[in-house]
C-alpha cells in the first residue's frame, strides 16, 4: 500500500510536514503521493469535522432518508442513485440491502429547507417510489470523534517507575 | 510527636534507600501548574480501550463483586494459557501452572518470597526497573548486579553473566525488553543465556511485560527454549500492551510445584486479584489484539522520532528494539545525568528521569519515555535542543 495512503487510513490527523517526518521522506514527495492519490480518485479531499451545536446560527438540520426506487433495465439502481447524489443537499448516499434501496444523508439550513428538498425534489423524481425521512436530534459521535467534551485535567502521574 | 517511633521500623527497611524516581517525582510536583512536558512516566498515554472498560462495567452490573479462586478465574487462566501458547510458544496448564496476580509487581514479590531463602543470591541485569533490587532485599536475599552497556544496545550478554556469577547464585532475574533501556537480546544471545542457566542450575524469573512492544524482529521468551520451561517463571501482565496500568493485573506461569509455592504466599497475603480487573483482562486477551497492534504502531513512530532527534542534537542514543523508553547518553552536554534532568526541568520544563535511579550502570544516561503524543515529543525535543544550545553559549 502507498505509505501516505496507509497513514491516511489510520486517521491520525497528521499534517504533510508530520507525515514527512513519520515516513522519513521529503515534504515534496508526500505532496506528490497525495497528488497521485487524487488523480487515482482514491483520495477525494479534506473536510473538517465540526461540532457546531454550540454555535448560534451555524448549526444545520440533518436528516437521513430511506428511499425506495424502481431499478431500471440495464442500469439497475445506479442512474437514479447518481442523479439523487448530485443534489448539493445530499452529503452521502448509499445503496442498501434490506427494506429500502437508498439511504441518503441530507443537510439543510432549516427544517423547512430539508422538508422542501424531500417533497419537491427527491420524491418527485420519476422512479422514486417512497421516502421516509428521519431528522437527527443530537450527535454523540461524528466521523470517529466523540462530541462529549472530555476533561482536560489529567490525573496521570508526571513521573512513574 | 517524637521521632523515636522510627525505632519500630525493621532494620532492613530502615536501611532500604528510597526510589530515586520518588525524589525526582517530588521535584516535578513542585512545578505544578507550569507547562511541563513529562517524558518521565512509566506507563502508556493511551487510556484502556473502551471494549475492555465496558466489559468491566458489565461485570459490575452483573454483580461480579466476590472473591475468585486463589489462582484467579479459570476462564481467564485458560485465556492466558492460549495467549501465551500462541504468542510465546510455551504451553502452561490453566489448572495448575498459571496464577493471576495484582500486576507483575506482586508476581515478582511472590516469586522472591517463595524461592529465596535469607542470603540466597539473585542475579539481575542493570540498569533495571527500580524495584528489582529492593524486592530482593525485602526477602533478605543478596542481589548481584550484572552490567549491560550502551555499546551492546543494553542487551544482556552471557559473558557479562559469567563474569558476575558467584558460587551459590540461585536465581536470574530477566527483563527483556528492558525498562529503562529498551534493551533486548537476539535469539542467539538468549540461547547463550539459557545455556548458562542450565550449566549453573539457575532458576529464571523472566519479566516480559514489554514483549508485545518489540518493534523489530520477533520476541523470544527464554521459557520457550529447550530445557528452560522447567526452570523458568514466566511473568507477564496487561499494563503495557493493553494500557491497563491502574487495573493492577498480571500473571505468572511455570512448573506446577513452583506456582503452588507462589500460590501459598498469594493466598495468605492477597487472596486473589480484583475480580473486576480479571474480567477486564479476559476481555483484553480475547478481543484486544488489534488494539495492541495499533498502539504499537504509534509507539514505533514515536520511537523513531525521539531517537533520531536525540542523535541529531548530539545526545548519543541507541535504538531501543522494544519498550517505550529511550535511554540517551547525556555526558556530551558536560553534565551529570542528575544535573541534566534538573536543569532541563527548571529551564525548559521537560521531565526526564536520571539514569542513576535505575542503578549504577545508568550513570550518564536519562530515561525518556515516548509514550506521549507525537506532537508533544516534537515540542519536548525542541526544548531539549534549546537547553543544549544555551549550555554551549
Amino acid at each position: 500500500m502507498n505509505p501516505v495512503l496507509k497513514l491516511l487510513t489510520e486517521g491520525g490527523n497528521l499534517s504533510t510536514a508530520q507525515m514527512a517526518q513519520v515516513l522519513n521522506l521529503p515534504v515534496g514527495e508526500i505532496e506528490q503521493h497525495l497528488e497521485q492519490l487524487k488523480k487515482d480518485r482514491i483520495f477525494l479531499g479534506w473536510r473538517p469535522v465540526l461540532d457546531l451545536s454550540g454555535e448560534a446560527g451555524a448549526a444545520a438540520v440533518r436528516a437521513v432518508i430511506e428511499v425506495k426506487i424502481t431499478p431500471e433495465r440495464g442500469g439497475g439502481f445506479n442512474r437514479l442513485a447518481e442523479r439523487i447524489s448530485r443534489f448539493d443537499e445530499v452529503e452521502s448516499a448509499y445503496l442498501m440491502s434490506g427494506g429500502y434501496d437508498l439511504l441518503v444523508f441530507v443537510r439543510g439550513s432549516s427544517l423547512q429547507k430539508v422538508a422542501g428538498f424531500v417533497s419537491e425534489k427527491l420524491s418527485t423524481i420519476e422512479g422514486v417510489l417512497s421516502t421516509s425521512t428521519h431528522f437527527m436530534l443530537r450527535c454523540y459521535k461524528e466521523q470517529g470523534f466523540l462530541l462529549e467534551r472530555e476533561e482536560t485535567t489529567s490525573t496521570r502521574l508526571t513521573v512513574a517507575p | 510527636m517524637s521521632d523515636d517511633s522510627k525505632r519500630w521500623v525493621a532494620e532492613h527497611i530502615a536501611t532500604l534507600p528510597r526510589s530515586g524516581i520518588r525524589d525526582f517525582f517530588e521535584l516535578v510536583a513542585k512545578m505544578k501548574g507550569q507547562d511541563v512536558i513529562s517524558l518521565g512516566v512509566g506507563e502508556p498515554d493511551f487510556v484502556t480501550p473502551w471494549h475492555v472498560r465496558e466489559a468491566a462495567i458489565f461485570a459490575l452490573e452483573r454483580g461480579k463483586t466476590y472473591y475468585t479462586s486463589n489462582l484467579g478465574l479459570l476462564e481467564l487462566r485458560r485465556a492466558i494459557s492460549t495467549y501465551v501458547g500462541e504468542h510465546f510458544s510455551v504451553y502452561y496448564r490453566p489448572e495448575d501452572q498459571v496464577i493471576v496476580t495484582v500486576g507483575v509487581s506482586e508476581a515478582l514479590d511472590l516469586a522472591f518470597r517463595a524461592f529465596c531463602n535469607p542470603g540466597d543470591k539473585v542475579m539481575f541485569h542493570q540498569p533495571c526497573y527500580v524495584s528489582y533490587h529492593p524486592s530482593i532485599t525485602l526477602v533478605h536475599g543478596q542481589g548481584i548486579a550484572v552490567p549491560t552497556y550502551a555499546k551492546d544496545n543494553f542487551a544482556l550478554t552471557a559473558e557479562a553473566l559469567r563474569a558476575a556469577w558467584e558460587p551459590g547464585a540461585k536465581i536470574l532475574m530477566l527483563n527483556l525488553p528492558c525498562n529503562p533501556t529498551g534493551g533486548t537480546c537476539s535469539l542467539e544471545q538468549i540461547e547463550k543465556i539459557a545455556e548458562f542457566c542450565r550449566e549453573k542450575d539457575l532458576l529464571v524469573l523472566s519479566d516480559e511485560i514489554y514483549s508485545e512492544l518489540t518493534f523489530e524482529g520477533a520476541h523470544t521468551s527464554i521459557a520457550s527454549l529447550p530445557g528452560m520451561a522447567e526452570r523458568t517463571i514466566f511473568l507477564h501482565g496487561f499494563s503495557k500492551a493493553f494500557a491497563m496500568t491502574g487495573w493492577r493485573i498480571g500473571y505468572a506461569c511455570g512448573p506446577a510445584p513452583l506456582i503452588d509455592a507462589m500460590m501459598k504466599v498469594h493466598q495468605y497475603s492477597m487472596m486473589c486479584a480484583s475480580i473486576i480487573a480479571q474480567e477486564g483482562a479476559l476481555e483484553a486477551l480475547t478481543h484486544g489484539w488489534d488494539g495492541v497492534l495499533r498502539m504499537r504502531e504509534q509507539y514505533h513512530r514515536r520511537r523513531d522520532l525521539i531517537v533520531r532527534r536525540f542523535n541529531q542534537m548530539g545526545l548519543s542514543c541507541h535504538l531501543p528494539r522494544g519498550s517505550f523508553y529511550a535511554f540517551p547518553d547525556v555526558r556530551s552536554s558536560g553534565l551529570t545525568e542528575k544535573e541534566f534532568a534538573v536543569g532541563l526541568l527548571e529551564m525548559e520544563k521537560v521531565a526526564v528521569v536520571p539514569g542513576l535511579a535505575f542503578g549504577e550502570n545508568g550513570r550518564g544516561h536519562v530515561r525518556a519515555c515516548f509514550a506521549t503524543s507525537y506532537d508533544q515529543i516534537g515540542i519536548a525535543c525542541d526544548r531539549i535542543e534549546r537547553f543544549l544550545a544555551a549550555r554551549r553559549t
